[in-house]
């Protein structure tokens, strides 16, 4: 449990912005300061590390009391005729007063990660896929197969935590495992053994993606493929490596939607899900959709939840009423469509809302600074270091406690977003 | 306040009540005695109607994981039953995979006020406690899958004693907030990650040598011997699979006698006689629950339409994914924990399999003996939803409506099944038990399904119509702890239940063996694995209602 184990020591410390939910992170709190003694990343540094600047919130730009700022939020939302809840990085309760303030206010409910997010759910709801989560990779993963993604730059430690770990508990010996790129080349060397076996990589653009994806999908198959190369890639070697994976107990083939930047990437996230379907015909294989940073699985299970389906969900009719190309923010933002937008971002300082003429209400992490100030700025705790809290990591499956760390003042999303609602 | 529900008939198999008027006083959420000296605040005159306990639903997947991804999943079933908001309640959805809000309010609509989601995952017990945080009105719980977990399976491969294993279970009761064990497919979610394709009751799993025999010996032991009233809630072998019924009669005779709960069973009743290899196994299963006071059931009766299959038991919803209607499936391995999969099915009347499936449930409702040992359900929503209970009500209680039903089924599978011949109706009397009395004694709920004084003052009030569709469909008063939150089958007030577990003794020593587990096994932590109190009480809407354990409970 995290726990202080000597004044201002903070041990199994969980992360909320990695995705992985690393939840050995030891950390010093000093006031308000955070530092990372233990175990942290880039992603976790800059999490846990981001000074407090803001603590009062703002009315255009001029500080105000939260009450005030909080009934001067509530008369935008009251007078808009189309509001977008966006943003929406925090944790589970700031989540759940979102979702009933988007209710009661009639809004869209969006994600900050809704774009690659949806290249996932889109196959979901089109024709499934066979998954699994990380405790499973860690003890029983033999290829890795790594689609159109450098896992380093995002997931910094998901060799370490679930490739690269000491034992498996079935007996494995770690060296043996594989790991295969197909796409991108890994930027680092996270991906190598450490007796220092490299990744292999059959690169290619991901504009060939599609194509090499469909091939090795037919190879799998057992079909015959008349072209001796794809997307600059020897069918030869595509056919190797569709043995390998046939060969594998226990291959587990991994992509983050984000790393896959091309239009309907979605009908690639399709294939390596079918072709993992085929796979397990005769053997064992699973996907693992990278992915939930920031809280945005937790954004999408509160959701279907609460309302019946993921982000991209709008209130105006009175029910929720999903289209995932209508109610996307961006789209909306971008077309005017959008009248009031209430960003929430809790996590990262550099998520700010995007340019638009919409009137905008900002429930973000203290720290943060504008290219255009918004009407309303309300600094919020982070959860996990400000406030209790709980967030879903990629896997959607586990979810983990998030402790306060500091007493820092600052209010959470929910009592904020909660306050707007009863202000409406 | 003291309020007075005067002259209903009243039905409490609890305390062997069968029709008689009486009054019933409440007084702070609580069943009182009759007051002398008091002044009565509020009196609603019921004369005439049938008074019952708040009905209870001992098996409903009502949250975690995989009824989220079915929600994810089914954006075109919503479609058809979007709840817009109100006043009072939220919007939401509804059929198959309903929304939090919306399945709380109509299951009170319905009478309904409590239910038990069946299988917890330990690794994802917290999401199921969010999810159920969110269900409003009715009380929830749930019983925590065990049995194709690493860590158990490895306590039994290293022959660690029954003590050890009972500290385990208790452990991982008190850590996910539970109030009884499951176990879905014994140890076959497990033998799937090894790439075994079906685990028959004494196969053994391919790494670690044990059975699924072994396991439900061991966990029904520890469930009795830690005195959690629940017996072992069991999701047997081959479900699904024609000639179950072998694998079911093996498993009756094999506990030793020791409680056991076989949920589902319709789905575990098959035999392969006839032309279409697939016949009902219903007789032989009945007798054997008859003749085994050890043993209950619920039904898991199908009825028609479209639904979702949400399951723990991801190695037969794989097998079972070219059935998926429409045709997109999710399977998933879990954690070294468990599994699930999730396939939507249609459910077809002029289908020879799904019309038998409908037979088998009802011969198995008809033909089980007691009421106290068999339980109304639709598997929610693997079978059918939940709001299709006064449906399956009035084809129990109403033959001439059944057989009017069945006639309209596939030809040959009316041939197959002797339903027609069974004349048994259910009475008044017989329901109350199987979904109040009964179903409180099994989950273990000392103050609920039942009208005694000092029990909790759920009560539902029905005019008492003869089409016990109608009926059961829109009571006329629903209380909640006494507070009255339907009226005229339409959702008055707000409510929030309770959460009810069972916290059997433990010995801290097992986190001996639990800390190290996760530190080199797992990707979380032993102490992020755990569900503070805290979390179940979240914003002060929850609360813990810790019912006892049967007296001689031990480590």
């Amino acid at each position: 449990m995290t726990e202080m184990t000597e004044p201002g020591i903070w041990q199994e410390v969980p992360s909320p912005f990695c995705g992985i939910a690393s939840d050995d992170l030891v950390i010093k709190v000093d006031g308000n300061n955070v530092t990372i003694l233990e175990n942290g990343d880039a992603i976790t540094k800059a999490g846990f590390e981001t000074a407090i600047t803001d603590l009062s919130p703002r009315i255009n730009g001029k500080d105000v009391p939260l009450d005030e700022a909080v009934s001067y939020a509530a008369q935008l939302i009251r007078d808009a005729k189309q509001p977008v809840i966006g943003g929406l990085a925090t944790d589970l309760n700031g989540c759940r007063a979102a979702m009933a303030l988007a209710d009661k206010s009639r809004a869209t409910v969006d994600n900050m990660d809704s774009t690659p997010t949806f290249r996932n759910l889109l196959v979901l709801q089109d024709t499934g896929w066979m998954t699994t989560t990380l405790t499973e990779v860690r003890n029983r993963v033999d290829v890795l197969l790594v689609v159109g993604t450098d896992i380093e730059s995002d997931f910094p430690r998901f060799y370490e935590r679930m490739v690269w770990n000491k034992e498996s508990m079935f007996n494995q010996d770690i060296e043996s495992r594989q790991v295969i790129y197909l796409g991108k080349t890994p930027s680092g060397d996270a991906s190598t053994s450490p007796k220092g076996k490299k990744a292999q990589v059959l690169a290619c653009d991901d504009a060939d993606l599609p194509e090499v994806l469909s091939v090795l999908r037919a190879l799998i198959k057992g079909k015959q493929i008349q072209a001796k190369q794809v997307g600059g890639l020897a069918v030869s070697d595509l056919d190797a490596l569709a043995e390998t994976l046939k060969q594998a107990k226990y291959s587990v083939v991994t992509w983050s939607a984000g790393n896959l930047d091309f239009d309907h990437a979605e009908t690639s996230v399709q294939m390596i899900c079918e072709l993992v379907k085929d796979l397990n015909l005769e053997t064992r294989s699973s996907g693992l959709p990278l992915g939930g940073r920031d809280g945005a699985m937790t954004a999408n299970q509160v959701s279907a939840w609460q309302s019946g389906y993921p982000m991209r969900t709008n209130f105006s009719r009175g029910f929720p009423d999903y289209d995932p190309y209508l109610s996307d923010s961006n789209r909306m933002l971008a077309n005017d469509e959008v009248d009031t937008l209430v960003w929430v971002s809790s996590f990262n300082v550099q998520r700010t809302p995007p340019q638009s003429l919409a009137k905008t209400i900002v429930i973000g992490r203290s720290g943060m600074t504008f290219e255009q100030e918004p009407e309303v700025f309300i600094p919020v705790g982070v959860p996990g270091i400000d406030h209790v809290g709980r967030t879903f990591r990629l896997d959607t499956v586990v979810s983990i406690p998030l402790r306060k760390l500091r007493d820092s003042g600052l209010p959470s999303t929910h009592d904020v977003l909660t306050a707007i609602e009863n202000a409406l | 306040m003291l309020m007075k529900l005067t002259g209903g008939k009243i039905y409490d198999p609890a305390h062997g009540i069968d029709g008689d008027v009486r009054d019933i006083y409440v007084r702070n959420g609580r069943i009182v005695e009759r007051p002398t000296d008091v002044k009565i605040d509020q009196e609603i005159d019921v004369r005439g109607k049938v008074i019952m306990a708040g009905a209870i639903d001992m098996h409903t997947h009502i949250g975690g994981g995989k009824v989220n991804i079915a929600r994810t999943m089914l954006p075109e079933d919503h479609a058809a039953d979007v709840v817009a908001r109100t006043e009072l309640m939220r919007s939401g959805c509804g059929h198959a995979a309903p929304s939090t809000l919306t399945a709380g309010y109509r299951y009170a609509e319905m009478g309904y006020t409590a239910g038990f989601e069946p299988a917890i995952l330990p690794v994802n017990a917290r999401q199921a406690h969010m999810e159920m945080h969110d269900t409003p009105i009715i009380d929830k719980g749930g019983y925590v899958m065990l049995g194709s977990d690493d860590f158990l399976l490895r306590m039994m491969a290293a022959n660690n004693d029954q003590e050890a294993i009972n500290n385990y279970v208790a452990w991982t009761m008190n850590h996910s907030h539970a109030i009884g064990v499951k176990v879905v497919n014994p140890g076959g979610i497990n033998a799937f990650k090894f790439n075994q394709r079906k685990l028959d009751l004494d196969e053994k799993n391919n790494y670690y040598g044990v059975t699924p025999r072994d396991i439900l010996l061991r966990l029904a032991r520890a469930v009795k011997e830690l005195g959690v009233p629940h017996p072992l809630h069991v999701h047997g072998c081959n479900l699904g699979v024609p000639g179950n019924m072998g694998t079911t009669l093996d498993t009756i005779e094999g506990i030793d006698g020791l409680p056991m709960h076989l949920t589902h069973i319709q789905f575990h009743s098959y035999g392969t006689e006839g032309d279409f290899k697939f016949s009902s196994g219903s007789a032989q299963i009945a007798e054997q629950i008859n003749k085994h006071k050890n043993i209950t059931v619920d039904v898991g009766q199908i009825l028609f339409g479209q639904t979702v299959t949400a399951s723990g038991d991801n190695m037969r919803q794989h097998a079972a994914h070219p059935h998926a209607h429409p045709n997109k499936w999710v399977c998933m391995d879990i954690e070294c924990d468990a599994g699930c999969g999730v396939l939507p099915f249609k459910y077809k009347d002029q289908s020879y399999v799904n019309a038998l499936q409908w037979m088998i449930g009802l011969e198995t409702f008809l033909m089980a003996d007691d009421p106290w040992r068999v339980f109304l359900t639709t598997d929610h929503p693997n079978g059918a939803p939940f709001t299709s209970y006064p449906h399956l009500i009035k084809l129990l209680m109403d033959k001439t409506f059944r057989n009017d039903v069945l006639s309209q089924l596939h030809p040959e599978a009316q041939k197959a099944s002797h339903l027609a011949s069974l004349d048994r109706e259910y009475s008044l009397y017989e329901i109350a038990i199987m979904t109040r009395a009964g179903a409180a004694k099994l989950v273990g709920l000392a103050d609920r399904g039942h009208l005694g004084v000092g029990g909790a003052a759920d009560i539902t009030v029905y005019t008492d119509n003869p089409d016990r569709e109608k009926m059961f469909t829109t009571p006329d008063y629903v209380f909640k702890d006494g507070k009255m939150v339907v009226k005229d089958g339409q959702l008055i007030e707000v409510t929030w239940g309770t959460t009810h577990v069972v916290k059997p003794n433990y010995d801290i020593s097992i986190e001996k063996q639990l800390k190290p587990y996760f530190d080199r096994y797992h990707t979380q932590k032993m102490g992020n694995f755990k569900i503070s109190d805290d979390e179940i009480i979240d914003d002060g809407r929850g609360s813990i209602t810790v019912q006892p354990l049967h007296a001689g409970g031990r480590i």
